[in-house]
């Protein structure tokens, strides 16, 4: 690995060195790395680029690392990566896209993420977006998460975005059967003229099914956010869709939260509340010491903690 | 160390000219000062004038021998002005620790946080490392507030009416805690108060109404006075029941 793969895969996956347990490196579009466990397979997709993640029913304490990362100015990418997650697991996923732009091109990632989680299997998926580089094309990712938890199955999405993509158009779609649950934090960060645009939707079709949505953003310089979440209550089920967002500058946020219930004991909220940063709160860190920027800085960065 | 030298804050209201302050001189030197008066009597606004969040249209703020009048709210912070305020402001995201530690400057051990925490009645570990946000209870603000005072250790600590908001279970505590600063702080504390058990541990008390100075001197001067004028109050509004 180089320099500049290594510091890529710090940055999406926290990563020094290869991970332990099973991982799949894509670099460039092509495969960097693999290593399997006993437990967790991972096989190549014959008829489309992508990959298969296996996890065997009883899985326990593992994880796998599927971080992708770009260098290649222009090069577009798409994957498939298709997660079978046995009954009864319990184990974390890490992907997340890092490109590097030094060139004038357009560079794009668009990951299609399919997970299938099985009976009363518990997982918990991180996934972390970055952009850098010094040319002028567009760093843009495109995630696409869609879930299928079966009945007991629980899964726990944290995804943020917090630097350097340019554009971003961010699709997950669930759905979910009796007792199953599903929480999501989103992050997100824009700066200068960037795009992000996130689609939730949440179908809760078995009984005693729960959906916690919670976004925080915060949109800097020109940029600008659309938020779309939507949570379908349709059977007995709680729901909760939440979007807080700072504006600073220039920045523009377009929060819609959608409630849909079908059934009469579908119990669904959602909240949304857009603002600058209060001006008593910066005051208060400037009684600390702080110099405005500061406190600003600080106040971003436990927002988006 | 703390000399106010003829302050005006005047606001515009409905077209008028209206004196929050009104020429206040004071000299403040003692280690323990309680400021107290009417509501309305200006009392939170000498506060923010002294840390900067108000600028005076008028007069001189000296700090240790520094004309500090013209200084932002972070330079007076520098040079050793703390300010709790009356209403404490939530923070989402961050936590009681990151705010005991960008009050303290720099990163402080987790015992030496919680025992800050401790000082103020809160069992540390249930709150360290808590969201300063809406799940604290305005009581449990204004003791974290107290404790970031506290981690600051500067030279003036300005307390807005602390024990607003504070049960009265906690209350005896909170003079503890007072009494308690007044021993261990190197510097002075300036309380803003109507609690006579606040008044009785001043050394000083400044009596604050209508944007006045209306009296200052020891607690054997000023308090007497104030309890039989309260009471005085209290008989004139009897009789006018009766």
């Amino acid at each position: 690995m180089d320099q500049l793969q290594r510091h890529m895969l710090e940055k999406v996956a926290d990563l020094h060195a290869v991970p332990e347990g099973a991982y799949n490196i894509r670099d460039n579009g092509k495969l960097a790395g693999r290593n399997t466990t006993a437990n967790i397979d991972i096989v190549s997709k014959e008829n489309k680029p992508g990959i298969d993640i296996v996890i065997r029913p009883g899985t326990k304490n593992e994880s796998v690392h599927i971080p992708v990362i770009i260098s290649q100015s222009g090069l577009k990418d798409l994957v498939y990566n298709d997660f079978y997650i046995g009954d009864d697991s319990d184990v974390v996923i890490v992907a997340g896209c890092g490109i590097h732009c030094g060139g004038s091109e357009d560079t794009e990632h668009d990951g299609i993420h399919t997970f299938h989680i099985g009976k009363n299997a518990r997982i918990k998926y991180v996934e972390k977006h970055y952009g850098e580089g010094e040319g002028t094309g567009g760093r843009i990712l495109n995630p696409t998460t869609i879930v299928h938890i079966d009945e007991g199955g629980y899964m726990e999405m944290e995804t943020t975005q917090i630097k350097g993509v340019d554009s971003t158009i961010r699709d997950t779609k669930a759905d979910l059967k009796d007792g199953a649950t599903l929480i999501i934090k989103e992050k997100i960060m824009t700066h200068e003229d960037q795009y992000a645009e996130t689609n939730f939707q949440v179908d809760l079709n078995g009984v005693n099914s729960t959906a916690d949505v919670v976004s925080r953003s915060v949109a800097k310089g020109r940029s600008s956010q659309v938020f779309n979440s939507k949570i379908c209550g349709n059977n007995q089920c709680y729901g909760h869709t939440e979007c807080d967002a700072i504006l600073m500058d220039e920045g523009h946020v377009n929060a819609v939260p959608s409630l849909d219930a079908n059934h009469l004991d579908a119990s669904l909220i959602h909240e949304a509340a857009i603002g600058k940063i209060a001006g008593e709160q910066i005051i208060k860190l400037m009684t600390l010491g702080l110099t405005e920027q500061e406190a600003e800085e600080q106040i971003v960065n436990g927002f988006l903690k | 160390m703390l000399e106010l030298q003829d302050i005006c804050f005047q606001v515009n209201e409905d077209s008028r000219e209206k004196g929050i302050l009104k020429h206040v001189n004071l000299k403040i030197e003692d280690s323990f000062v309680a400021i107290t008066g009417p509501n309305g009597g200006g009392k939170s606004t000498m506060a923010k004038v002294i840390s900067g969040i108000i600028k005076p249209t008028s007069g001189k703020i000296l700090f240790n021998g520094d004309d500090i009048t013209e200084l932002s709210i972070t330079e007076r912070a520098k040079k050793g002005i703390s300010f709790a305020f009356q209403q404490p402001v939530r923070f989402k995201g961050l936590t009681v620790l990151d705010l005991i530690n960008l009050a303290h400057g720099e990163a402080l051990s987790l015992n030496e946080a919680c025992h800050y925490l401790s000082e103020v009645g809160l069992c540390a570990k249930d709150y360290i490392n808590r969201e300063v946000n809406a799940s604290l209870s305005g009581g449990e603000l204004k003791r974290i507030e107290i404790a970031m005072i506290m981690a600051r250790g500067t030279l003036l600590s300005i307390f807005d009416e602390p024990e607003a908001g504070i049960d009265l279970w906690s209350f005896n505590n909170l003079i503890r805690v007072f009494e308690n600063m007044r021993e261990k702080i190197h510097g002075s504390i300036l309380i803003i108060s109507h609690q006579e058990r606040i008044l009785n541990i001043a050394d000083q008390i400044i009596v604050l109404a209508d944007g006045e100075v209306r009296a200052q001197g020891t607690k054997d001067e000023v308090l007497p006075e104030l309890l039989n004028a309260s009471s005085e109050a209290c008989s004139t509004l009897l009789n006018k029941v009766i």
